[in-house]
C-alpha cells in the first residue's frame, strides 16, 4: 500500500510519500514524477520519503527515472526526509550519490 | 547438512499485490528467530526482490500462477562447526531462467531495473539457482550469527 499526495508551493512539487513502493506501486510513484517533470516541466520536484516504511529495486528505479527526467528539461530533483530503511536501500544501490538528498524538507525547499 | 525443520511453507500466486503480505510474515518469522533487525530487513528484501523476479520474469507479469515457498531452521557444516541458518525455498513453474542473467548488472550503469539481483546477493549468504523437472528452484540462506537459532529441532543438531 502506498499514498502518494501532491502539494504545490509556488514553483515547487512536493510529493509526500507513505506506505510501500514495491513492484505493485512503483509504476503509479514513476508515471506520478514524470508527469511533473516530463508535462508539466516543474523547475523543482521534491519527494518526502518520510513516511515510506520499504523501497524495492523497482522503486529504487522509478526514483531513478525521476532523476533522469529533471535532467532531460533541466529540473531539480530531490529527495528528503529519508529513513534508515531508505538510506539502506539506496546504499545498497550504490546509487544514493546521484541524487541530491536533503534531511529535512525545509532543506529541500530553501532557494 | 540435513533436510532441517519446516518452520513456514506459502502457497501463492504471482501476485505483485500479496507482496506486502509476505514482507509482513517474513519480518514476523526472521524477528522470531532472534536475527538482528538490519539482518531481519536483509531477508525480507530478499525474498521480496526475489518474488518480484518471479512475476517479472519467470511469469512475464501474468498473476495467478504459482509460487511455493518454504522456509526451514537448518545447521550447515563450516569452519569445523555447524552453524545455524534460515533456509529458504522459491519454486515456480515460470519460464526457464537464464543463469547468465542472474548475475545482475554493473553498477556503475546509472539506469533504472536490474538491481534486484543485487540486492538479492548483497542480502543473502548463499544464492543458488536451479532448474529441475520444469520448475525454476531459488535457494538462499542466511546464517544465524547469533549463539542459536530457535526452532533448531534436536533431531537437527
Amino acid at each position: 500500500m502506498m499514498q502518494i499526495s501532491v502539494r504545490q508551493l509556488d514553483k515547487i512539487t512536493v510529493f509526500d510519500i507513505s506506505g510501500d513502493i514495491d513492484l505493485s506501486t512503483s509504476p503509479e510513484l514513476r508515471k506520478a514524477l514524470l508527469r511533473e517533470l516530463k508535462d508539466r516541466r516543474m523547475p523543482r520536484v521534491v519527494v518526502n520519503l518520510q513516511a515510506v516504511q520499504y523501497v524495492d529495486s523497482s522503486g529504487v528505479a522509478s526514483l531513478v527515472e525521476g532523476l533522469k527526467a529533471s535532467r532531460d528539461v533541466g529540473s531539480r530533483f530531490v529527495l528528503c526526509g529519508l529513513n534508515t530503511k531508505v538510506k539502506d536501500v539506496l546504499r545498497l544501490s550504490r546509487l544514493g550519490t546521484i541524487f541530491e538528498v536533503c534531511d529535512s524538507e525545509e532543506q529541500a525547499l530553501a532557494p | 547438512m540435513g533436510e532441517g525443520s519446516l518452520l513456514l511453507r506459502m502457497e501463492l500466486q504471482s501476485n505483485p499485490a500479496m507482496l506486502g503480505v509476505v514482507r509482513s510474515a517474513v519480518t514476523q518469522l526472521t524477528e522470531s528467530l532472534g536475527f538482528p533487525e538490519s539482518e531481519c530487513r536483509a531477508v525480507v528484501r530478499a525474498v521480496d526482490e526475489a518474488l518480484a523476479n518471479i512475476i517479472r520474469h519467470a511469469y512475464r507479469g501474468q498473476t495467478g500462477r504459482p509460487i511455493e515457498a518454504s522456509f526451514r531452521s537448518i545447521r550447515v557444516r563450516r569452519d569445523g562447526g555447524q552453524r545455524p541458518a534460515l533456509e529458504i525455498l522459491l519454486e515456480d513453474q515460470g519460464v526457464r531462467v537464464d543463469r547468465a542473467k542472474l548475475r545482475g548488472r554493473r553498477l556503475e550503469d546509472v539506469r533504472p531495473g536490474g538491481l534486484g539481483l543485487h540486492f538479492i546477493h548483497q542480502s543473502m549468504d548463499t544464492v543458488e539457482f536451479r532448474h529441475r523437472r520444469g520448475k525454476n528452484r531459488l535457494r538462499l540462506v542466511k546464517f544465524l550469527h547469533a549463539p542459536e537459532l530457535h526452532g533448531v529441532s534436536e533431531e537437527n543438531r
